[in-house]
């Protein structure tokens, strides 16, 4: 029984709106709205989803750079959102976060060298000699030449900054990496080989990652468990294959058809959604999705909240059209 | 059919700090009217610099012409004064960007901007130039038909909102009804939904397929993914490192591409489709275009590389019907005869 | 894992250190190309230069060094250029040159200590209201609004006034009117340096507020406070003569540019030369310096690179 590394339950980020002498309305950006889901240890975990769904904040509530407003985040059956300061920088050492604009994500004053060093001086202690053969090491895990460990970032490719990156967050040997957009800010022909980098790395370090993007292409490449989240909840889950081949959620399906494939054969029909997604400020009642649904049965869909459905095969859908008849 | 737009060799220079960078060495492209031609490459590559020349938007310097032709309705682009091309851009060759947000004055309301370019185009002058109250009734009007048929709901409302009341993807199409609004021959989309959500994205490519089947419009778009140029374009053409390697219909790239930087590009990308094994790797790297490699600049890359390959440039030639490459590996069936070299597609 | 090899040389000192300058001396010669293709910025730059270089070789080069501060010589007063006096002599009889020369070691003095002691207070509080934001933010930033609230002349003045006259108040006061323009300068670019992301890698990787303070925001405030400080050392100076020509700076017989022009003023149109040599100096100096700091300002903004 593999353990579950990493789980989170009825998670909820609320942001408050600044108002100013004018009140009215809801106050609160709901960005993330009751997510729960758990990680295995050495799974592939991809958080699926648009803009105002919600993902990177959950990946920044994880890591407790941002304080959630409610729920609770476990670390080996420990709730981390009642960690201490001190209980939390031990904890960083083991969860660390690849993000996702490789060219802001490094200090543009410092070297290769200084970023991937930095959380080796403030963890370990290191210096000197020691420092400079650990540096060494990790940036020769992620394909990285001494050449380029005194450069700085605008010196470097998208690709080589991606895995300064990485090199940094492996310095502390995490146990999961949550990696953020990896791969959005390379060539398209380099993409692939960044997964496939990151795929055995994953093996000979023992990772466990969790993946965020907007890239349904990526994930269904990376990932073997996929959530879709859709204005701040997680409206289809399980695993990868069998979501992305025969998706159950309207808007899975919008989404699945939604990505245009580099092939000779194109679709005749897609699913098109009307309109806009909502802000996260006005966040339709009942089913979110409703709005722009096109398999809205009804009243149903505008008043209730669908609850969560699971099937035989570990997958799990929030809609009214697989509810459970009582 | 017609040609509408012809780039005749085109050759580039950029002026660096490190030397000057040959962007593009030689570009022959080929728009008939209502065509779709999809312009695909990775970063770097010279897409965004060949939509640029042809509207001449590029700096110049650090820019430079080298040497080349730019064929519109019998003129030659790059000859003309910048006040015909005023009477151009925007009007029968109009050209929507990636980010719409940096095209739309956020000062000013949408039916502020969309009537002063309606009014401009009606008047033949540069943009700013206020019209009559008849004449801005009537534009207001247009104005209100062109939203709709971007498919923007309740346009006659939504009218008097600020670019930031607008989504991403309603400011795209916003720009889309500019670019529109005086029937241009052309519409050079560059990068138009990268920034946009897969949906979205979705409906974007729907509406610009819908307005070339309704208006005849040609269209040159221009992107890195091939799945985006796969759903609107009829006809590719693969760029790289400033040289175009292979031109041909959709059907033709996919289902039987020549050229070994098309395969090996089509092997290494990710398809959303069930993952069999992993992906294949171009080795090297993106060539320096400061001192590109000699001959063939995919030379030092390519697994099927032969010694001529390193010595001469190859040329751009027809080898199948309406399948361009420009490639040793393969010769032109009739090249022993002075076949000319460019031709209609 | 590679087996530190002893011969190897990248691990000999020189070599490691050289490799870590290479990309600040790539940088260095990428900004010097990109300065000097405005002639403009070369021109301030080759002004600067010059006055750099008198200040510091001033005493070697003077022709009258008792005319600095003492010496009086009722026969040579007013006299006008000639080969003995390039500048020609003042009221007293004091070589104008040898004091013009002194004056701009004294100005680059002046403007040092002032911009010095303003971005000392100014740069920390900017950092720390922009980082810490809340009610700190708005305390530091209220006051400093209200100091620039003042004009800068019209402050210096009141402050001078209420200590009294000469060139050590003159640059306390100026120091104050200076250093609310760097805390605004470094809190704006402290916040949008807060949103980045390499400083939520930081935090990620457990930075302290504090390392993250120094290590991360500070070096990267580095280039807009240099764009400022040598925009500032011009007018700083001028602000310093400003106050010697209205009397309440430098003292005479200082021989200070602004003094030096106040009594000469007395002295238009027939003896020129006394007002006119230190006000060509004054031109000279601060135009360098505005046009040194807009080159600066164009290098240094990332757009401008190619």
């Amino acid at each position: 029984m593999i353990a579950r590394l990493l789980e989170l339950k009825n998670l909820k980020k609320y942001f408050p709106l600044k108002r100013g002498i004018f009140k009215g309305g809801n106050g609160y950006v709901r960005a993330v709205d009751g997510i729960s889901f758990f990680i295995k240890e050495g799974n592939s975990f991809g958080l699926v989803g648009e803009s105002g769904s919600g993902k990177t904040t959950v990946a920044r509530t994880i890591l407790r750079l941002i304080e959630p407003t409610e729920g609770e985040i476990l670390w080996g059956g420990k709730d981390i959102c009642k960690f201490s300061e001190s209980e939390m920088q031990e904890l960083r050492k083991n969860m660390q976060m690849i993000f996702q604009d490789p060219h802001s994500s490094l200090n543009p004053r410092k070297t290769a060298f200084k970023s991937v060093a930095e959380p080796l001086t403030i963890h370990e202690g290191m210096r000197g000699r020691k420092l400079r053969e650990g540096v060494e090491e990790l940036l020769e895990i992620v394909g990285l030449k001494r050449e380029h460990m005194f450069r700085y970032p605008h010196e470097l490719s998208g690709g080589q900054k991606q895995r300064v990156g990485i090199a940094r967050a492996l310095s502390l040997h995490p146990k999961l990496l949550i990696l953020d957009e990896p791969t959005s800010a390379l060539d398209v022909s380099v993409q692939a080989q960044m997964l496939n980098f990151l795929e055995s790395l994953q093996k000979k370090m023992s990772l466990t990652y969790l993946f965020i993007s907007h890239n349904l292409a990526v994930i269904r490449y990376a990932c073997d468990t996929v959530a879709v989240m859709y204005l701040g909840r997680i409206i289809e889950m399980g695993e990868t294959e069998c979501i992305f081949s025969s998706p159950r959620h309207p808007y899975t399906k919008a989404l699945v058809s939604a990505v245009p494939l580099p092939q000779a054969e194109q679709p005749d029909k897609i699913v098109l959604l009307e309109g806009d997604i909502p802000s996260a400020t006005h966040i339709p009642s009942g089913c979110r999705f409703h709005t722009r649904c096109p398999e809205k049965i009804g009243a149903i869909c505008e008043e209730d909240e669908p609850t969560t459905r699971y099937f035989s095969d570990g997958s799990q859908v929030d809609c009214h059209l697989y509810q459970e008849q009582s | 059919m017609e040609r509408l737009l012809e780039i005749k060799d085109l050759k580039i220079e950029f002026d660096t700090f490190e030397g000057v960078s040959h962007v593009l060495e030689g570009i022959n492209l080929t728009l008939g009217r209502g065509d779709t031609l999809g312009l695909v490459g990775e970063t770097g590559c010279g897409k965004s610099i060949t939509a640029k020349a042809i509207l001449r938007l590029l700096p110049i310097p650090p820019a430079r012409i080298v040497s080349g032709e730019i064929l519109f309705e019998g003129g030659d682009l790059l000859k003309k004064s910048e006040e015909e091309m005023k009477k151009i851009r925007g009007r029968r060759i109009a050209m929507v960007f990636q980010d719409p947000m940096t095209f739309l004055n956020p000062l000013f309301t949408i039916e502020e901007q969309l009537v002063d370019v309606i009014l401009a185009h009606e008047r033949g002058d540069g943009p700013g130039v206020q019209g009559e109250r008849l004449d801005r009734k009537r534009a207001v009007e247009k104005a209100i038909e062109l939203l709709s048929e971007v498919k923007i709901p309740q346009p006659e409302m939504r009218i008097k909102s600020y670019p930031h009341e607008f989504s991403g993807g309603m400011r795209q199409r916003v720009l889309i009804a500019m670019a529109l609004s005086s029937s241009p021959q052309i519409l050079i989309a560059d990068e138009p939904t990268t920034a946009l959500d897969v949906t979205i994205q979705a409906q974007i490519l729907h509406l610009i397929r819908h307005l070339v089947q309704t208006h005849g419009h040609s269209v040159l778009l221009v992107s890195h993914d091939l799945g985006v140029v796969a759903r609107v374009c009829k006809r590719i053409a693969v760029m790289y490192a400033g040289i175009i390697v292979e031109s041909c219909s959709t059907a033709q790239l996919f289902r039987r591409p020549y050229h070994p930087y098309t395969k090996g590009l089509l092997n290494s990308i990710l398809t959303f489709s069930k993952r069999e094994g992993e992906a294949q790797v171009i080795k090297g790297m993106i060539p320096d275009l400061i001192q590109p490699p000699p001959g063939c600049r995919f030379h030092p890359r390519c697994l099927e590389a032969m010694g001529v390959c390193e010595k001469e440039e190859p040329h751009f030639q027809e080898i199948e019907e309406g399948h361009w490459v420009s490639c040793h590996l393969y010769k032109s069936p009739s090249s022993p005869l002075g076949f000319e070299s460019y031709r209609l597609f | 894992m590679n087996s530190t090899n002893p011969t190897n040389p990248i691990n000999s000192t020189w070599t490691r250190w050289k490799r870590e300058r290479e990309s600040q001396i790539r940088s260095l010669k990428l900004t010097v190309y990109t300065l000097s293709r405005s002639p403009l910025s070369v021109i301030g730059f080759c002004f600067v230069l010059v006055f750099l270089v008198i200040a510091l070789i001033g005493p070697w080069i003077i022709t009258y060094p008792g005319d600095i501060k003492g010496a009086i010589h009722m026969d040579q007063k007013l006299r006008p250029p000639s080969p003995s006096h390039p500048f020609g002599t003042d009221e007293v009889g004091r070589d104008i040159y040898s004091r013009v020369i002194i004056g701009t070691g004294l100005s680059l003095q002046i403007g040092l200590i002032i911009i010095f002691v303003a971005m000392g207070i100014g740069v920390p509080l900017g950092i720390i209201a922009g980082y810490f934001g809340g009610w700190v933010n708005e305390f530091i930033m209220r006051i400093t609004d209200i100091f620039l609230s003042i004009p800068g002349l019209l402050l210096a003045l009141a402050i001078v006034g209420a200590l009294g006259p000469g060139i050590k108040n003159a640059m306390l006061a100026l120091s104050i009117v200076w250093w609310p323009g760097y805390v605004r300068l470094v809190q704006g670019k402290t916040l949008s340096l807060r949103e980045e992301s390499f400083v939520e890698a930081a935090k990620s990787i457990g930075a302290s507020k504090l390392r993250i303070v120094f290590n991360h925001i500070l070096p990267n405030c580095t280039s807009p406070i240099i764009v400022k400080a040598s925009m500032d050392m011009g007018m700083a100076i001028l602000f310093a003569a400003n106050l010697g020509f209205i009397g309440v700076g430098a003292q005479p017989p200082i021989p200070e540019w602004g003094a030096m022009i106040s009594t000469g003023r007395n002295y238009l149109p027939d003896h020129w030369w006394m007002a006119t040599f230190p006000g060509l100096a004054i031109l000279i100096t601060v135009l360098g310096f505005n046009l040194l700091g807009d080159g600066l300002r164009d290098v240094l903004d990332p757009q401008s690179r190619i």
